[in-house]
């Protein structure tokens, strides 16, 4: 049974996009059948850091259209090869997706793969109402800071109103992924802890996912974080997020980066 | 309420109020009723004069002209409709009074001659679960039926339970009673509550008890960090709130038109029940 997740956070820049590579790609890594869908319509970015935006041929709208077969328009990875794309259109906006379309599309896709991962716009507009219409599980990214909290407490209460699952009465299942923790700032008081991102949110939590200039790395080379350098914190990070998607129980331990610089000099030796 | 002109907005506040209205239900022939109508105004003269009222056509079936008609009749004997009711809405154009749907009838009276006024409180809730046409059969010639309030000693004002987190962006509204929030109220999240407002969680938005008028609504909250909390027309800020009573628990109440916030652990040292004069 294919799960349909949405990756959403009202507030742009928390790592969106980011999560959709680093969960998608890892869920694949796993063996699953994965493709990662791009909502942002006209603002794509979900190309780019798979490292296939050479490759888009057709795109959502294509297909929510009718335009193209659901076949042409995915794009599948070069490294991991149950990993797929299905790219937005850079040239229209927002209003060029039908929700009609987008349904038929979404129900495509749930018939082809295990996990169809929506890489939702910022925003509350109807692209990030649209890309979390049809979705059974969201993971709600939020970085330690006010400003993204309170947005993604707007964005629970759009999960609660505006999806189809919300609509026909079920509970939606709403999960959240902390991006850019900094145990060192958080120590000081310089962020939000834990805690209180939980607190004020009151969703269960999915990871936390610390802060690294590896996934800058990653996204500047074309490669999810978990493909680029498997063995560095925020992958670590992501891998154990998706293993909690599937069920299994892992316990919450927030990688940092200096194991990671370790496990990566030997893991140099070792190759 | 002041909270609206005082914080300035560039949006429109609807708010909806409930009335209590005559209805009329005129029998077939339209004629005869009419001349029954006559004969209650000589006794009764000046009975409907300034009084809102509706028309209720479920008995009778209407063409649009004649409902026009009836209509112009009823205003050359000053009676002027405010809204009907009981008829399909493709029968009513832009000339004839709008459609009402969902009226409830409570406790219905027959109008005796010699009553005047009815009663000016308002109690007909326009979500209209219950609907009690029974109260006038159609065959008799009544004159109007007014809807009367249950004894408001007895009435059970409707509380709302939330048993959800309040998200920012969201309004909890019950323009009957009291709200009851058992999780958080989220920074920019609004509770708006005829009565009182009771949060078990951390109340971080904005608090309007007492909206239409009550002055004896309170604010509880288990965890105070509200933006704003108001009851009545009288509200406060948070950074009119000393720091001391930040996160702690409070209750928030009206003593002499001002707004009183204070610590729930400590009600005797502020709520004036008594005080050790010094």
């Amino acid at each position: 049974m294919a799960e349909v997740l949405v990756v959403t956070s009202g507030k742009g820049g928390v790592g969106k996009t980011t999560s959709t590579a680093a969960l998608g790609a890892a869920l694949a890594q796993s063996g699953q059948n994965v493709v990662v869908v791009d909502f942002d319509v006209g603002l794509r970015n979900l190309d780019l850091v798979m490292g296939a935006e050479r490759r888009v041929v057709y795109d959502l709208i294509n297909v929510a259209n009718g335009d193209v077969k659901l076949q042409q328009a995915l794009i599948r990875d070069k490294r991991v090869d149950t990993l797929y794309l299905l790219a937005a259109s850079q040239t229209r906006d927002k209003d060029a997706l039908s929700e009609e379309g987008v349904r038929r599309c979404i129900s495509e896709l749930r018939g082809r793969f295990d996990w169809v991962i929506c890489d939702s716009p910022a925003g509350i507009e109807r692209g990030a109402t649209l890309a979390m219409r049809f979705a059974d599980l969201a993971v709600v990214v939020t970085n330690p800071e006010v400003s993204s909290v309170r947005d993604s407490d707007r964005i629970i209460g759009l999960l609660d109103s505006k999806t189809m699952k919300a609509a026909s009465g079920e509970r939606m299942e709403k999960l959240l992924l902390l991006t850019r923790y900094d145990k060192i700032r958080a120590g000081r008081g310089d962020m939000l802890s834990i805690d209180d991102v939980l607190e004020i949110l009151s969703i269960p939590l999915l990871g936390i996912i610390p802060e690294s200039e590896e996934v800058l790395r990653a996204s500047n080379v074309g490669a999810p974080v978990t493909i680029a350098n498997a063995q560095s914190a925020p992958a670590r990070a992501y891998m154990d997020a998706a293993r909690r998607l599937q069920g299994e129980s892992v316990p919450m331990i927030i990688p940092s980066t200096r194991q990671t610089l370790l496990t990566r000099l030997f893991g140099r030796r070792a190759a | 309420m002041t909270i609206a002109t005082r914080h300035p907005r560039h949006s429109f506040r609807f708010r909806g109020r409930n009335f209590l209205a005559l209805v009329l239900r005129p029998a077939l022939p339209v004629s005869q009723w009419l001349g029954e109508l006559d004969d209650w105004l000589v006794r009764s003269p000046g009975f409907f004069n300034g009084k809102p009222l509706i028309l209720d056509l479920a008995g009778v079936a209407l063409e649009r002209d004649d409902i026009a008609g009836l209509i112009g009749d009823l205003a050359s004997r000053s009676i002027r409709i405010m809204g009907i009711e009981g008829v399909e809405a493709a029968m009513l154009d832009a000339n004839l009074p709008p459609l009402l749907t969902g009226g409830r009838t409570l406790g219905a009276v027959e109008v005796a001659e010699a009553i005047t006024p009815a009663p000016a409180t308002a109690d007909a809730k326009p979500d209209g679960k219950s609907e009690d046409k029974s109260a006038a059969a159609p065959g008799q010639a009544q004159p109007a039926t007014a809807i009367a309030p249950l004894p408001s000693q007895s009435r059970q004002l409707p509380s709302l339970l939330v048993d959800t987190p309040v998200r920012s962006g969201q309004a909890v509204i019950n323009p009957d009673g009291d709200v009851i929030i058992l999780g958080s109220v989220a920074s920019g999240a609004e509770v708006i509550a005829a009565g009182s407002i009771h949060v078990y969680g951390t109340l971080r938005g904005r608090a309007l008890a007492g909206a239409y008028g009550n002055e004896s609504a309170r604010v509880f909250c288990r965890r105070y960090e509200a933006e704003l909390i108001a009851i009545g027309e009288s509200y406060k800020a948070i950074e009119d709130i000393e720091s001391e009573l930040r996160q702690k628990p409070v209750q928030a109440w009206l003593a002499g038109g001002e707004l009183k916030i204070a610590a729930l652990d400590q009600p005797e040292k502020e709520t004036g029940t008594w005080r050790k004069s010094s």
